[in-house]
């Protein structure tokens, strides 16, 4: 599996709250989610975002709530993968549970720019900056969580682990 | 090699002799909770998965964010999970009337209690880590997962040890000692850990205190917060459960990653400036800097809206006005605390000084509704986050303070020193 798009950069702490204001959370359709993603840091991101499109940020990405209305709105805005120094735990976990390709790597986090096309192969890790010519190799999942991903998240592999 | 308390509760919990740090584990779950926002997107997800909850007595469900419903879709949000409670048979259901903000609700009436293992589909749930409770947030997927089969994966934390010694002074309560460490270690400092409290000081510290405390770990990026169940602890279980409870102790050369200690005597009043719950300045440094006007006070929420919050604000205002700029939202968190504040007066203070007193709901904490912002307004808020936007618009600002800041700021219009205030 591969990611391949151009990249929306912001920093440290974006947190859940400007991922996906509260204001929404009245809704959990995944397209009305996605018409608000990121707005409270970034409003263009909306109509600027593609599909295929990457997201990389500094430290502690989707810190704060635990609203998985933040990973879903990304994935159906047409985010392809996020790219992070560190993801806070909730985010993490849900990102996984609903299948938003996730990396950890702090050199890529710091040598990718706003603009950038990257290309990310999610079976080896390795992160390929196109526009600037620079590799990284990303953080691999625990075995478990790759069986999770695999199995095409948290549901599929409870119904697959029940019938057993 | 020893385990933390949060390791032992885990490892009892997943059926193992021992865990570490680092361990993917699956455990089984004693208490499954979610709200009108988490709960409603999980019965969807449940039903691809089974048609029963596992237990009838583990599933919690709370409205309680944007209750009483503030349009037709929260409404509509709301009576989803109250239909799901009726056709399932639950237990444990709060509606309006009978019931207060989740965090504040479960342990008041005896849902959660010491050794469990416990999953909430709201960040904040690691509040429950004060009764000696492994207990953390999750989202959708994992709450709906839980709620099938009463069980979830983890991967099992390192820890941080907070080894608190003293006493705190008279004007700082646990969310100045709270803002303090997270001033301390940043908003990252304690990232897929526990935070484990310990040391002679915590006898100093009131239940409600560690709540308060417990209930901001996250805010530091933990998995959980949790103290240990001590004498206090065992009366508040004993006050409030008829569940039978396990505690738990870290093993003397259980491993940490880093060792913190903490006078509380010298905690002063701390407030977390915009826009991070990290971003900590004392009173005294406040004082020494240019006024921040306010308009708008907000005492209440998961993390300060029990009793003694109450009363610790009440002491403030009592005979005095609130400032002509501000407005002061009070919101008792459960039914029974705004019941117990009419029984002392604390709402004749309150209203007599000036402030709207709300029922108990989430509210303005995450700009839901009772209190949103406009652009260029700020707020003294007892409540948890300070993020861009949390409280209304994106230019507005929220100063996170404790009650006894928030009651001494409403009254001077700025943020203020609660030590000058007056009788306590």
């Amino acid at each position: 599996m591969k990611a391949l798009g151009h990249v929306f950069k912001y920093g440290d702490n974006v947190d859940t709250d400007v991922i996906i204001p509260a204001r929404y959370l009245n809704s959990f359709d995944a397209e009305e989610l996605a018409s608000h993603a990121m707005a409270d840091i970034d409003p263009e991101f909306v109509d600027k975002v593609r599909p295929g499109d990457l997201i990389v940020a500094n430290k502690n990405f989707g810190c704060g709530s635990s609203r998985e209305h933040a990973p879903l709105c990304l994935k159906t805005a047409g985010v392809s993968c996020v790219i992070a120094e560190t993801f806070a735990r909730i985010f993490y976990r849900n990102a996984i549970n609903i299948g938003l390709p996730i990396i950890e790597c702090p050199e890529a986090a710091r040598g990718i720019e706003a603009g950038d096309e990257v290309e990310v192969d999610f079976d080896s890790g390795k992160i390929f900056n196109r526009t600037k010519g620079t590799e990284f190799k990303g953080q691999p999942f625990p075995e478990f969580m790759q069986k999770l991903i695999a199995a095409g998240g948290l549901v599929k592999y409870t119904l697959a682990n029940k019938d057993r | 090699m020893g385990m933390t308390m949060t390791q032992k509760i885990l490892a009892a919990h997943a059926g193992l002799d021992t865990v570490t740090a680092g361990q993917l584990i699956e455990a089984k779950l004693d208490v499954v909770m979610a709200n009108d926002i988490t709960g409603p997107m999980a019965l969807p997800i449940f039903r691809e998965m089974a048609d029963r909850v596992f237990d009838q007595d583990k599933v919690v469900l709370v409205p309680d964010h944007f209750t009483p419903n503030k349009d037709i879709k929260s409404a509509e949000n709301s009576k989803a999970i109250r239909e799901f409670a009726r056709e399932q048979g639950l237990t444990w259901y709060f509606e309006q009337g009978k019931s207060g903000v989740e965090h504040a609700i479960l342990p008041e009436a005896g849902v959660v209690a010491a050794g469990e293992c416990i999953i909430g589909a709201d960040s904040h749930t690691c509040t429950y880590g004060a009764l000696g409770a492994f207990s953390t947030g999750v989202g959708t997927t994992d709450i709906a997962t839980g709620m099938a089969t009463g069980q979830l994966w983890f991967k099992v934390p390192g820890a941080m040890k907070f080894v608190l010694r003293g006493k705190p002074g008279p004007y700082v309560s646990g969310k100045d000692i709270i803002i303090h460490i997270i001033g301390r270690i940043g908003v990252d400092g304690a990232l897929y850990k526990s935070m484990e409290f310990t040391g002679d000081g915590i006898a100093a510290l009131s239940m409600d205190d560690r709540f308060t405390m417990a209930n901001m770990a996250i805010e530091a990026g933990a998995k959980n917060g949790i103290f240990p169940v001590d004498d206090s602890a065992r009366k508040y279980l004993e006050e409030h459960t008829r569940k039978a409870y396990q505690v738990y102790e870290a093993d003397e050369d259980a491993v940490y990653d880093e060792v913190i200690e903490i006078d509380l005597s010298e905690v002063r009043p701390t407030v977390a400036f915009p826009h991070l719950p990290g971003n900590a300045k004392t009173i005294d440094e406040i004082e020494a800097m240019e006024p921040v006007r306010i308009q708008q006070v907000v005492i209440g929420s998961c993390t300060n809206g029990r009793m003694e919050d109450m009363r610790r604000a009440a002491a403030i205002l009592k005979g005095h006005t609130v400032h002509p700029d501000v407005r002061v939202m009070v919101i008792p968190a459960t039914q029974k605390i705004y019941k117990q504040c009419i029984k002392e007066g604390l709402l004749d203070i309150f209203v007599d000084a000036g402030c709207a007193v709300n029922t108990p709901s989430c509210g303005p904490c995450m700009g839901g509704h009772m209190g949103v912002m406009a652009a260029g307004e700020r707020c003294v808020s007892t409540t948890n986050r300070n993020f861009v936007g949390r409280m209304g618009h994106v230019d507005s600002l929220i100063y996170l303070a404790s009650p006894e800041v928030a009651a001494a700021s409403a009254i001077a219009g700025c943020i203020a020193n609660p030590e000058k205030v007056g009788d306590r």
